[in-house]
Order: C-alpha cells, then sequence, then structure tokens
C-alpha cells in the first residue's frame, strides 16, 4: 500500500471513523473498542492489502491506538460507531424452552468443542495432577520443615482440603440443573436476553485457548446461569468457583459439585497449604484447559449493585500459567449479567443497614421460594468480547523473570506482575460495567433520588415530572453510550408504568404522584422510635439507590467532571483535573477506576461533556454553556449522596478521637453519628447510613495514607490523621484547592 | 619426502563431491585392512619440515584422471559389495600413484609458491576440493547449494529433485505438490521466478583502496574485484539477503575478495588490513543464517571479504593421540571425507556441513548432529591459531584441558569474525565407526515423544543422534517420500499406516515421530538400540523402522533445496533454533508455533503457516529445539518486512519461555538487539573490551555479536 493511500486512510479514518469495519462489526467489536475509543480516536493500522486468492483465515485488523488531543466526536461519528441497540441481536432464551419444553432441553444432545489442546478430560484426574505437581511438592517440605507434620501427613491434610475443593462435573447433573433452573428462571423471568454475536465469538475462543469466564455478581442467580446458557448453546459448560458456604448445603451443594462448582473458603488468611493447593488447583485447570473456568472478580455479590473493587488473588492465579509461558495465551471474557429487579433486593439492603446475611442454607433455600411467586422482569446475559491476556500484558509484563528459577518454585509475584494484576482485574470490571444492561427503572432511579428524602416519602414525584425527566436522561444516557435497553414496542408511559409496577416494593403510583414505599411495620409494634423510623425508610432509599447505582458508570466521570465545576468553580482545565484527579482518589473504592488511566477518564468526561453540549472546550478553558447548566447540575447532584456521605464520615473522623476503638466498635460509632446527623436534619441523604460506604471511606482514606491501619491482638485499630481529614473534607466543599494536600508529606494525591 | 607426497594423496584420493549422499553406507563398511595400515605407517614416517603444507603439482596432475571416481551405487549396509569394489579401487589407485612417484620433482616441493594454490587450480579437471575459487561455478549465485540441483516441478506438475549428487537426485515425489498446495495454499499457477542472471551494473562501483592494493599485487595471494565474485560474498542464507538476490537487488557488497592460501598469507593480508585501514571480513563457507555476511552499510572503508576456501588442507594426522590439524577454511563433506580415508572423522555434522567451513563452526560455536558422541565444536577443538590486528593468538600446547585463567579459546569460539581470522584448528578424530544404523520411533502425541527424549537424556543413553518431529515435520517428511516403484512397497507403508492408526490407534494428525542414529561397534549398536527402543516403549513409542529415519536425516540436506522450489511459488520461510531447559521444552514449541500462526494471522497474511518444530538435540540439562516457519505470501504488499516481523516475534517469545538467543546458528547481526539482555551488561562490557583491545581499529569490522 502506497504513502498516499496511507495517509488518505489516515485521513478518512479520522473524519469518519474506521474504514473497515463495517457498523456491526464496529458495534460488535465489543466493551473494549467502544470504551477505548469513547474518549480517543481509534486508527485501524495498515495491514497488507488484499491480493488475489480467497484467505483461508480472516485477518483481524491490527488497531493502532493514537489519540488526538483536539479530536472532535460529533454526534454523528457517534451515532455511527455505537449502534449497538440497533445491531444487536439479543435472543431470549427462555424462548426456546417455552417451544420445546424443559425436559427436551434438558435431554438435548450436547457436543460442544473443547479447547483444542485439553490434555485432561477427568475430574479425578484433574485432582490427581494437582496433587502430584512439583509446586506442591516444593510447598509440602517447606510446611514439614516449618511444622513437625511429616511429609506424608501434609500431603493427606492437601489431599483432604483438595476433595473438600474439587468440582466433579458431570453431564449428567448439568441436564438435571438446567432442567430445574428452567423451571426456576421461567417462573422469575418474563426474558433472558443473550447476546448471539458474544455466544457465537465465545464459542470459537474456547476452542483457541484456555477461557476465563468473568461475569459480574448482583445475585444468587448469576452463579448458574453462564452454565445454563452455554449448556443451551452447545459450548462446553465452566467450572466454577463458588464460596464454600455453598458447599454446605446438603445436597444442593453435591449438586452444585457435580454442576462444576468448586468451593473456596472465604478467609483464607495465612493458610499456606489451602493456598498453595487452591492456586495449584485453579492453574491445573487453566493449563490443561479442562473447561472454561468461572468466577466472580468483584469476589461477592455487590451489596449496592454498583460494581466492587476487584478481588486479585484467583486472578493471579488464573493469570500466572500465561505469565509462565505454560499457555500460549488465555482468554479473559468479562460478562455483565444484568436485572431489572434483583431477587435479593431487600436483603442486601438491610445487610448495607447492619442487618446480617442470613447462612446459605438448603432449609433457607426452600423458604425463599416465595420469591418466586414475584416477578422479576427481565435479565440480560452479555457476554464480552473475548480478551486476549497476552495483547493486554504486551509490554506490561517482562516474561523473562521466570528463566533462573524453576517455575514450579513458590514464589511471590514481582511489581510488575501485581500491577498488571490489578490493572487487568480493574479492566475487566470497566468492561463489565460499560457491558451491562441499563433499564428504564435505573434511569428513573436517578431522577428519583434527585427529590429529597423526606418530600419523596411524604408527597411523592409527580409522574409527569418523572416522566418527562426520565426521557431527558434517557436522551443524555444515550448520548453518552448507555447501552440501554428501552423496550421498543410499547410507549414510553407504558415502559415506564410496568416498572413502576415491578418495582412496587420501593414506590407506589398513587394517583398523579409516585413516592416512597415503606417497608411493612413489624408486627406487635406500634410506636416505632424516630431511629427505626429513619432506618424504614433508609432500606427503601437504599433499594432505590442500588437500582441508580446500577447506571451510575454511565455518567460518573462527567458527573465528576461537573462536581469539579461546580466545587472548584474554575474554567481552567489543570484545575480542573487536579480536583477530578482528586474525586477520583477519594472515590478509589466506591467507583472503578483503571490504575493509571486519570488522564483518559478526565478525556472521556471531557469528550462526553462536550458532544453532549454541556460544556465549550478550548485548550486554555472549560467553561459550561447555557444549555449545559442542566445537565451539569443534575450531574452533581448526582454524585451529591456520595459527596455528603464521605463529609459526614469525614466529619466524624475530625470531631472523634477513634485511635483506641476496635473495630467491631467503630462502625456502629460511625452509624450512631450518622444517625443523629440525619435526625438533626443536618445530613439529608440516607445513603450515608449504608455500612458499604463507611467501609469504603476508610480504605479510600487508608491508601491515601490519611489513616493507618493498626493491628492489635487480632483486633483492628485505626489511627487518623485528623488535620489531614479536615483539609481533604475542606477541599471536598472548595474551600481549599486540592494542591494543598500535597504539602502534608504522608498525604498521597 | 615420499611419504609426504604419499600422504598427500591418500588424503586426496577420495571420492567425488557427490560422495555426500553415499557417505552414511561407506561409513558402515569396514575399512580396507590395507589401506588402514598404509595410513598408520604414512602418519609413523610423519614429514617434519614444513610450514605451509605441501601441494604438488605435478603430483596433483597425475593423480588427475582417476580422482573423480564414481559414487557406487545406494546399497544396504555392511554390503561385502561395496566393500569388495572399493578395496579394488583403492589398489588400483595405489599401483598408479607409486608408479608416478618413481620421478619425484624434488624442487617444487620447496619453492616458495608452494602454499599458493596454482592459478589454475579452479579449472582443473582433478580438483577434488568442493569449493573452488570461482564458487558460482559450482554454486547458486542466489539460492541454496550446487547449481545442478534443485527442486523443480517437471511438464507433469510433480516435482522432481534434479542432479545426481544426492539420493534423492533424478527421482520424482509425487506427494510434494499437493503437500504444498495444502499446507500454503500455494499453486502452479502463481510463479515468482527469481532473476536469472547477476546484472553488474546494480552493483555500486567498489571502493578501491589503491594502496592497499598495490602491497597486495607485490604478493603472491590472488585477489578478485569481480562483480560475481564480491556479489557472493555479501551474504549468508537468511530469507531477506536470498529474496533480495533474486529481485536482482544488491546492497553493500565487498569491494575486493582475497583468497590466501595458508596462515602466512592471512598474517600478510591482516597487516596491509592494518596499515591501510580496509575493514575485512572473513568468509568461510557462506552458509551463514544470522546476517553475519552482510556488510555494514554504514562502513565507508574499502571491504574486503577474505575468502579462506582455500586453505583446506589437512596438515598433518596424529593417530597416537587422535587429533588432526586442519586448515580452517576446509568445508565438513572435504574434511569428513579426507579423514575417512585414513580411517577416521570429526564426527562433527552441522547440517550445513556440504558447504560450512572449519573456521566457521569455530567462529560461530556449531553444533553437529552427532555431538552425543562426539561433542560440539569446543569439546572437539583442541588447538586454535587465529590472525588478529594485534598478532596471532594460540595456546602453547595442546594438553587436554587447562586451569590457566579463563579459556582464551572462548573468545575466539563463537566470535563471529569480529576479532580476527581462525587458520588453523587442531581437532579431535576418531576412528571411523564399525557399524551405523538408523532407525525411528513413532509416539501418539508429541507430548510423549519429548518425555521419552527427557528419560533418555535422563539415562544419559542418547543415541549419536535422536530427533523428535513434530506432527507438522512428519507430514512433511511424508511428502518428500520418492515415489516408489513396486507395489509391494507401497502395500507395506499402506499396511504399516494402517497398523498404527487403527490398530494402535494413533491419531495421524497428533502423532510425531523421532528419528535415531546409532553408531559404534555392532554388538553395541544393537544393544544400545534395544535399551533406546525399550524407553520409547514406556511412552507408548512404538519402532517404525530404518527406513524412516533415514528419511528424517536426509529432510535437512534436502529442505534448504526445498526453500528455493518455494521461493519460486510464493512462499518464503526460514529455520531458528533455541536450546531451553527440559522443563520448558514443551512451552516453548507451543507457545513459538502458535506465535507465528497469530503474528501471521495480525500482520495480514493470507494463508496459515506453516510452523514446525522438532527437538534435536538433547543434553543433560535441556534440548536444543529446531523451528521451521514458512508462509505463501500472495497478496503481501512487502513480504520481507511481514517476514521478519513474525520472526521478530518468534524469538521474543523464544526468549520469553526461557530460550536462549541462539544454541548454534550464532547472533550475527540479526539477533544483536537481544545481546545485552542475553549477557547482561557488564557481560557485553567484557566482550567489548576484548574487541577493544585485539581490534581497536575495528579491522574486522563485519560488526557482527556487538
Amino acid at each position: 500500500m502506497n504513502g498516499i493511500l496511507k495517509d488518505y486512510i489516515f485521513l478518512y479514518t479520522k473524519i469518519h471513523g474506521p474504514v473497515w469495519s463495517s457498523p456491526a462489526q464496529c458495534g460488535g467489536s465489543g466493551l473494549l473498542g467502544a470504551r477505548r475509543s469513547s474518549g480517543r480516536s481509534l486508527v485501524p493500522g495498515i495491514s497488507g492489502g488484499l491480493g488475489p486468492g480467497a484467505p483461508l483465515f480472516c485477518t483481524r485488523k491490527s488497531e493502532k491506538h493514537l489519540f488526538f488531543p483536539g479530536a472532535v466526536c460529533t454526534e454523528s461519528q457517534m451515532a455511527h460507531t455505537y449502534p449497538r441497540s440497533a445491531n444487536e441481536e439479543l435472543v431470549d432464551i427462555l424462548e426456546g424452552t417455552r417451544l420445546s419444553g424443559d425436559l427436551s432441553h434438558a435431554l438435548r444432545t450436547f457436543s460442544p468443542q473443547p479447547y483444542k489442546d485439553m490434555t485432561t478430560s477427568s475430574a479425578s484426574d484433574l485432582s490427581k495432577k494437582t496433587l502430584d505437581s512439583q509446586y506442591l511438592q516444593y510447598v509440602f517440605k517447606e510446611i514439614s520443615a516449618e511444622s513437625s507434620l511429616s511429609m506424608e501427613e501434609v500431603k493427606e491434610d492437601a489431599r483432604l482440603l483438595l476433595d473438600e475443593m474439587s468440582q466433579n462435573l458431570q453431564l449428567g447433573f448439568i441436564r438435571l440443573m438446567g432442567y430445574t433452573l428452567t423451571k426456576v428462571l421461567k417462573r422469575l423471568y418474563s426474558k433472558i436476553y443473550v447476546n448471539m454475536e458474544g455466544l457465537n465469538t465465545l464459542q470459537q475462543a474456547v476452542r483457541e485457548n484456555p477461557v476465563i469466564l468473568m461475569p459480574s455478581h448482583r445475585s444468587y442467580i448469576d452463579f448458574l446461569i453462564i452454565s445454563y446458557v452455554l449448556f443451551t448453546y452447545d459450548i462446553p459448560v465452566p467450572v466454577i468457583a463458588a464460596g464454600l458456604p455453598l458447599a454446605g448445603m446438603k445436597l444442593v451443594g453435591e449438586i452444585l459439585r457435580r454442576s462444576g462448582a468448586f468451593f473456596i473458603r472465604r478467609s483464607i488468611g495465612s493458610d499456606k497449604l489451602y493456598w498453595a493447593v487452591l492456586s495449584e488447583y485453579v492453574k491445573t485447570i487453566v493449563r490443561t484447559g479442562f473447561a472454561p473456568l468461572e468466577f466472580f472478580v468483584e469476589g461477592l455479590r455487590s451489596r449496592t449493585l454498583k460494581s466492587v473493587p476487584p478481588k486479585l488473588g484467583m486472578m493471579h492465579m488464573v493469570l500466572e500459567p500465561y505469565f509462565k509461558g505454560e499457555v500460549f495465551d488465555i482468554t479473559l471474557v468479562p460478562i455483565s449479567i444484568s436485572y431489572d429487579r434483583v431477587l435479593e433486593e431487600s436483603l442486601l439492603a438491610h445487610e448495607l443497614l447492619g442487618i446480617p446475611k442470613p447462612k446459605e442454607t438448603t432449609r433457607g433455600l426452600f423458604k425463599a421460594t416465595k420469591v418466586l411467586q414475584e416477578d422479576y422482569g427481565c435479565m440480560h446475559v452479555n457476554f464480552g468480547r473475548p480478551l486476549s491476556v497476552r495483547e493486554l500484558c504486551q509490554g506490561k509484563i517482562n516474561r523473562c523473570q521466570y528463566n533462573l528459577t524453576p517455575r514450579d518454585l513458590p514464589q511471590v509475584p514481582s511489581a510488575d506482575v501485581q500491577a498488571c494484576v490489578n490493572w487487568l482485574a480493574h479492566l475487566i470490571v470497566r468492561i463489565q460495567e460499560e457491558g451491562s444492561c441499563i433499564s428504564p427503572w435505573s434511569l428513573m432511579a436517578c431522577v428519583l433520588l434527585q427529590c429529597p428524602t423526606s418530600t419523596l416519602k411524604d408527597r411523592g414525584m409527580a409522574w409527569t415530572e418523572l416522566k418527562d425527566s426520565t426521557l431527558w436522561l434517557r436522551k443524555l444516557a444515550l448520548r453518552f453510550r448507555a447501552h440501554l435497553h428501552w423496550p421498543e414496542k410499547a410507549s414510553d408511559q407504558d415502559v415506564m408504568s410496568s416498572m413502576v409496577a415491578l418495582h412496587r416494593s420501593i414506590v407506589a403510583h398513587e394517583g398523579d404522584r409516585v413516592c416512597l414505599v415503606q417497608e411493612e411495620r413489624p408486627r406487635r409494634k406500634f410506636e416505632l422510635s424516630a431511629e427505626e423510623e429513619v432506618n424504614r425508610t433508609a432500606a427503601t432509599v437504599l433499594m432505590l439507590a442500588s437500582y441508580r447505582n446500577q447506571t451510575l458508570h454511565v455518567f460518573l466521570r462527567p458527573a465528576m467532571l461537573a462536581t469539579a465545576v461546580q466545587v472548584t468553580n474554575s474554567t481552567q482545565p489543570d484545575e480542573l483535573f487536579t480536583f477530578f484527579c482528586f474525586l477520583k482518589d477519594l472515590f478509589s473504592s466506591e467507583f472503578i477506576f483503571v490504575p493509571g488511566e486519570s488522564t483518559q477518564d478526565f478525556e472521556e468526561a471531557c469528550l462526553l461533556m462536550k458532544g453532549s453540549g454541556a460544556v465549550h472546550m478550548s485548550p486554555e478553558e472549560v467553561t459550561v454553556t447555557e444549555a449545559g447548566q442542566q445537565i451539569v447540575s443534575f450531574l452533581h447532584s448526582l454524585l451529591q449522596p456520595f459527596i455528603q456521605s464521605y463529609q459526614a464520615i469525614l466529619e466524624f473522623f475530625s470531631e472523634n478521637e477513634t485511635k483506641d476503638m476496635p473495630e467491631k466498635q467503630l462502625y456502629p460509632t460511625m452509624r450512631s453519628f450518622v444517625m443523629n446527623l440525619i435526625l438533626s436534619g443536618e445530613l439529608q441523604t440516607y445513603e450515608a447510613l449504608s455500612s458499604d460506604t463507611h467501609k469504603n471511606v476508610l480504605s479510600a482514606l487508608c491508601t491515601l495514607r490519611v489513616m493507618t491501619k493498626l493491628r492489635e491482638s487480632k483486633e483492628n485499630k485505626y489511627q487518623v490523621d485528623t488535620a489531614a481529614v479536615k483539609r481533604i473534607s475542606d477541599i471536598l466543599c472548595g474551600k481549599i484547592s486540592p494542591q494543598l494536600l500535597h504539602r502534608t508529606p504522608h498525604a498521597k494525591l | 619426502m615420499y611419504g609426504l607426497a604419499l600422504l598427500y594423496i591418500v588424503l586426496n584420493c577420495g571420492i567425488s563431491p557427490s560422495s555426500l549422499t553415499t557417505a552414511g553406507p561407506l561409513r558402515q563398511a569396514a575399512l580396507p585392512q590395507n589401506r588402514r595400515a598404509l595410513g598408520r605407517w604414512l602418519i609413523s614416517h610423519r614429514p617434519v619440515r614444513r610450514q605451509c603444507g605441501f601441494p604438488n603439482e605435478v603430483l596433483r596432475r597425475s593423480l588427475a584422471p582417476l580422482a573423480p571416481l564414481e559414487a557406487p551405487p545406494p546399497h544396504k549396509h555392511g554390503s561385502s559389495m561395496a566393500a569388495a569394489d572399493r578395496q579394488r579401487a583403492a589398489r588400483q589407485r595405489l599401483q598408479i600413484i607409486t608408479g608416478h612417484l618413481q620421478r619425484p620433482t624434488e624442487d617444487q616441493l620447496i619453492t616458495a609458491a608452494e602454499c599458493k594454490a596454482p592459478e589454475t587450480k579452479a579449472q582443473e579437471p582433478g580438483e577434488q576440493r568442493t569449493v573452488p575459487r570461482r564458487r558460482q561455478d559450482v554454486m547458486k549465485w542466489n539460492g541454496w547449494g550446487y547449481s545442478d540441483t534443485k527442486f523443480i516441478y517437471n511438464k507433469k506438475g510433480q516435482a522432481e529433485f534434479t542432479g545426481k549428487r544426492y539420493r534423492l537426485s533424478g527421482m520424482i515425489i509425487p506427494g510434494l505438490k499437493d503437500w504444498m498446495e495444502g499446507t500454503f495454499g500455494a499453486s502452479l499457477q502463481h510463479k515468482t521466478p527469481a532473476t536469472p542472471l547477476l546484472n553488474s551494473s546494480a552493483l555500486q562501483p567498489p571502493t578501491m583502496n589503491e594502496a592497499f592494493a598495490e602491497d597486495l599485487k607485490a604478493t603472491p595471494i590472488p585477489f578478485s574485484v569481480e562483480a560475481e565474485d564480491r556479489v557472493f560474498r555479501a551474504h549468508g542464507h537468511c530469507l531477506h539477503e536470498i529474496f533480495a538476490l533474486r529481485e536482482g537487488k544488491i546492497g553493500r557488497v565487498p569491494d575486493m575478495v582475497v583468497w590466501p592460501s595458508c596462515h602466512n598469507d592471512v598474517v600478510k593480508i591482516v597487516e596491509l588490513a592494518c596499515k591501510h585501514n580496509i575493514c575485512l571480513i572473513p568468509f568461510g563457507g557462506g552458509t551463514s543464517v544470522s546476517s553475519a555476511l552482510e556488510c555494514p552499510s554504514e562502513e565507508t572503508r574499502s571491504i574486503v571479504s577474505l575468502d579462506t576456501s582455500q586453505m583446506n588442507r589437512i596438515l598433518w594426522v596424529d593417530e597416537k593421540n587422535l587429533t588432526a590439524h586442519v586448515e580452517a577454511g576446509i568445508v565438513g563433506q572435504d574434511l569428513e571425507r579426507l579423514l575417512n580415508e585414513s580411517g577416521y572423522c570429526t564426527g562433527h555434522e552441522p547440517d550445513s556441513m556440504e558447504f560450512s567451513s572449519l573456521g566457521g563452526w569455530v567462529a560461530t560455536r556449531a553444533s553437529g548432529m552427532k555431538k552425543n558422541i562426539y561433542g560440539n565444536i569446543e569439546d572437539l577443538v583442541v588447538h586454535v591459531k587465529m590472525v588478529t590486528p594485534r598478532g596471532v593468538i594460540e595456546k602453547s600446547c595442546q594438553g587436554p584441558r587447562m586451569s590457566t585463567g579463563p579459556d582464551v579459546h572462548h573468545f575466539i569460539m563463537g566470535s563471529e569474525g569480529t576479532l580476527g581470522v581462525v587458520t588453523e584448528v587442531t581437532l579431535k578424530i576418531r576412528p571411523v565407526p564399525e557399524y551405523q544404523k538408523y532407525g525411528s520411533v513413532v509416539f501418539p502425541n508429541f507430548e510423549q515423544g519429548v518425555a521419552c527424549l527427557r528419560e533418555v537424556a535422563r539415562q544419559r543413553c542418547a543415541p549419536a543422534s535422536i530427533r523428535l518431529m513434530d506432527n507438522e515435520q512428519f507430514k512433511f517428511g511424508h511428502a518428500l517420500k520418492p515415489q516408489v516403484s513396486s507395489i509391494f512397497t507401497s502395500f507395506l507403508d499402506g499396511l504399516k499406516k494402517f497398523y498404527i492408526t487403527k490398530f494402535k490407534g494413533f491419531d495421524p494428525d497428533r502423532l510425531c515421530v523421532a528419528t535415531l542414529l546409532f553408531e559404534g561397534n555392532r554388538e553395541k549398536v544393537l544393544q544400545h538400540e534395544k535399551q533406546v527402543y525399550d524407553i520409547a516403549a514406556k511412552f507408548g513409542g512404538l519402532a517404525a523402522g530404518e527406513d524412516n529415519g533415514q528419511r528424517g536425516y536426509m529432510l535437512t540436506f534436502v529442505i534448504a533445496y526445498l526453500r528455493d522450489l518455494g521461493m519460486d511459488y510464493y512462499v518464503i520461510g526460514e529455520s531458528f533454533e533455541t536450546s531451553v531447559p527440559w522443563d520448558r521444552v514443551l512451552d516453548i514449541c507451543r507457545n513459538v508455533k502458535a506465535c507465528i500462526v497469530r503474528e501471521c494471522k495480525d500482520k495480514g497474511v493470507q494463508f496459515p503457516p506453516l510452523s514446525t518444530c522438532r527437538v534435536t538435540q538433547t543434553y543433560d540439562a535441556g534440548a536444543c529445539v529446531y523451528f521451521y516457519f514458512a508462509f505463501n505470501y500472495r497478496g503481501l504488499g512487502d513480504p520481507v518486512h511481514v517476514f521478519e516481523q513474525v520472526e521478530h516475534a518468534a524469538r521474543e517469545e523464544i526468549l520469553a519461555n526461557g530460550g536462549s538467543l541462539s544454541h548454534h546458528h550464532g547472533v550475527g547481526k540479526l539477533r544483536k538487539e537481544w545481546m545485552r539482555a542475553t549477557v547482561s551488561d557488564v557481560g557485553l562490557g567484557m566482550l567489548k573490551s576484548v574487541k577493544d583491545y585485539v581490534d581497536p581499529n575495528n579491522i574486522f569490522g563485519n560488526r557482527n555479536l556487538l
């Protein structure tokens, strides 16, 4: 291809978007592509021209990744690049079973194409390989040297651990599970949408490399739904990492085990043998390509329906075979599972208010069958584009580091590996967010929460106001490239009414107003204390907030920019960026930010705001347009509950001496502090009562090194730099500018 | 003096150059007793007064008519027929020799010019050495090997191997066409013929250093500034080098070629080069695959290629210590052939041994196929003489091992022509083995095969050669089966195939084959063979016959020719190698192969590439892995660039998988960028400081390695 042609294509691409990709490819090129290009221009590399002869395999165009500071993202281009909703083929998998019957679904011929280099196909062989591995022999030797146990005894311990842990995937049980799930799912959900394109690419990917399925985790339902979908579409069913409590359930535990679940203890702590056995087991699964491996990178169900910062332990185990060259590549498949209505919504809200989650038991499960009576709307399973670990880690990992010691030797991952795994895990969660499907109800929740809680509780919001604001927000969300599922056949009015009906546990449509529903009073209790009253309201508010959280990632970055604009009152990009970074650091546990991509996040925010016409941008100035005032103030208020909650907790730490307070005591004290603020009317948001927020503030303060965790005789205690906390609080409300924080030597901002 | 002359005769009256293919069978036959006795007698009457060897023109001429002995027809191992034939021939030859020896011409033996090769040498019909000064007379200028030997598609569209030199020569290879079409998507309709003739006008005029040329003319050392001579010495056999030649593109080439014929000539040339600030590039066999011979484009001085090919004599053979002192320009096949004549061999058989030279082996740390018995070049070398700008470096004695600080030989071995010219080498020799036997084992999959090789290495019972080819290479080998004449053989083949795939349940798309070569005394070979087959059986291996084994080894000699055929039809390829610890062998094979496929796809190659490997050497702590990689470049704008990118990625993958930068090909300029990471900063500094001391003015300016 000659130079002129190259230049032409370069220019063309700059103006019109990618040349080669058809709209379908482009939209389907998936989350990562979409995400990348959201803030940055995407220029496909020039690969060799097509010559005579039919290509035997399709060439994947290498993507060169360029950033133009002044690139303009026009509206038409956005529409062209993100035709997702238009082109994506969503299929309702329940439809099929409704036609053919549950039993024939369960008994369908299942002959998936497995991984091409699979070396093990039996679960028992997997355990044997694990136990015989050189790595475990090293560990056994170490442990027996440290303790009084003999090698044999240690090995026996390991064998027991492995028995407790290992899965025993059997097709028969997959069928059984398939049958039961069809029954349950049909009752719970009106539709379960799956993106066919994602499934097709997954089917390919499974054959090429070991595949890791990484679904988001919002509900217990997540647990088997992937296996169910894969079974339905003739793709090898995965083995699934599950929490040990599930294994404790009578009968059900065994069924899960035989459906491919393997069980991990919740708190492994410093149990060296357990770590070793688990990681070797996981690595053996990946190495041998036994089956796709499914695990929840967030570690646990999100209580707030917001993404949770990823846990890295499992991620390390899964990726190590690639780092050590034991496999050529590993394919990560982020999967976003989104619900119109989450099964455990009220349980989750109560947990956030300090009521512990019930233990997983078989009895509990049967008792919970009453939830089957209710309608939970639609469910969306979005299989993201398979990601090559090899490509992602290019230049980030020096794989030669394993050349000089036996690869089986237990060793602590190096700094570059840790950083890379952390980055990758965050990236996956971000892609899960991007791929999640936003229901109209989430947008309505955003609108409803703009209204003060007391008003919402007592008078409610006018239906027309709710409707108009939601429609306005829908437009904004689409501009921000949300993956919105808005039923097209019904009228907007009907869609929203049906949403309200679906969520009658949270809101009620009375007359022309919509107001918050309060949960039933406990029987035999006539007078509720003021605190109990607040808690009752808070439970509903937290439920409502969790649905807002489902869509927060769409607005988050622009909202942070809007907040920066509002708080700093500045038009200087530099200042805004500094405040933006400050917010990012402060909310590091609250929201997911890919490490080391502050600039990209900021640019993305600017581009989206500019694209929606909310701001004017030049290298010197960022100014809010007339029309943008509404957007900016909406976005600012979207973040308000968080900012207020954080302010409240910061206030708590700057006013109270907490040095000698053990962790167990700290949380209740914090909660009652917040409760008092709410009761006194100083604090509007009920979300400040959420234990999740409390935890996030604590961990943010720790990463900011304003707070240090002290371990004293099994109790964690915290030492707080009160002055620094005060400074953070002042920055947050705009009293001082973020740079001032740099003066304190131990504050890393 | 007669003894001296006789020795020369005996050493030289070998078989014609085409003997290579028959070398195997010959070696297996017990040597004629009389000749061996003669050799011993000769050695004990070894001449003492000699500096530059002793080519005797008269003798040489007189021998001319009988030298190109017809290669005996292919025959079975240890065939008594062959032995009898050869005995007769040798006897006849000796008679003639003695006849000539009656009138020796004393004065010609001691002239000053004796170490200089006669001008007319190349044209002489009796010349027995493989490499004449005008290489282009015998070898292709833009491809591999002999001009008369190549693969072609004949009029019927069948592949055919031309010439008479190899066992495969003149045969039809029916499976090759289908294999090429199936593997690469190549077709006979799409040809990419090479430029047939060298266009001298494409050459830049030589940068002459007149003063140097004047001084050189004063010596008897021959030199040339002809375009053909210069172009021939400007390249090795990397893909990009051959590709450019085929397209008639010629970059910087040496400005002059000189042919020293002895150590003293080299001393003289290096002196003159230092005096006139000339860039000298030593040239041995020209089989480099590391861009080592490429002239640095930034070089502004006059570049002189120092072709060692005429320094090709065995100076003496020491039977008491089993060593031979040899001039470094001798090529492998000549060295072996000549030593065989006196009942010895070095056993050093790199795949390029037909053309590569002793000096080249030393300068690149070569490795031979039979290193399990004979060792690699560093194990074989007892003494080296190298001419550097600082003077001559050599050790004072021939002790078998020394504790005298770091071994200076290791500055020389692997120096890739950056420090000086290796002129003479003392090598270990061994008696020619009494018995040789090929063998092969089929494994159900590559994993089992590697496990078996590992076990063989653990038990230290590796035969002279053991190689494990992967499935693709097995199929490749199969495609090169010549047409079988009898129905019976083809029936037998079918039966074998049926037994392995159906009866034993081997998947034809997964099975792989190990080829074996045993050497030694007959009894021991059989015993050894059993031991190895027993181990193989433990890993599911099935003995698959001598024939398969032998074909495997033959493949290594013809594969280079096959690349030229590929290049006629849009297919380009290359081989590369590495060494790796045992535990990583499987991983590196899988990953590098996958890497090649992925990279080709990414770079827009329209057809799936051939990406195959074999484990080609075993060591105590690891193995040597050899990769072949080729693809059909139809549809690519700049195939060589794509090729280089893929090769680069593959090397990165090798390094990331714990493989070495090179096992025996060397670094040259192709792999220079990874040297620092390979040997560390300090290591590189050490090498640099040696270079700075030995060659401060960068006379040996090929810029390899560092």
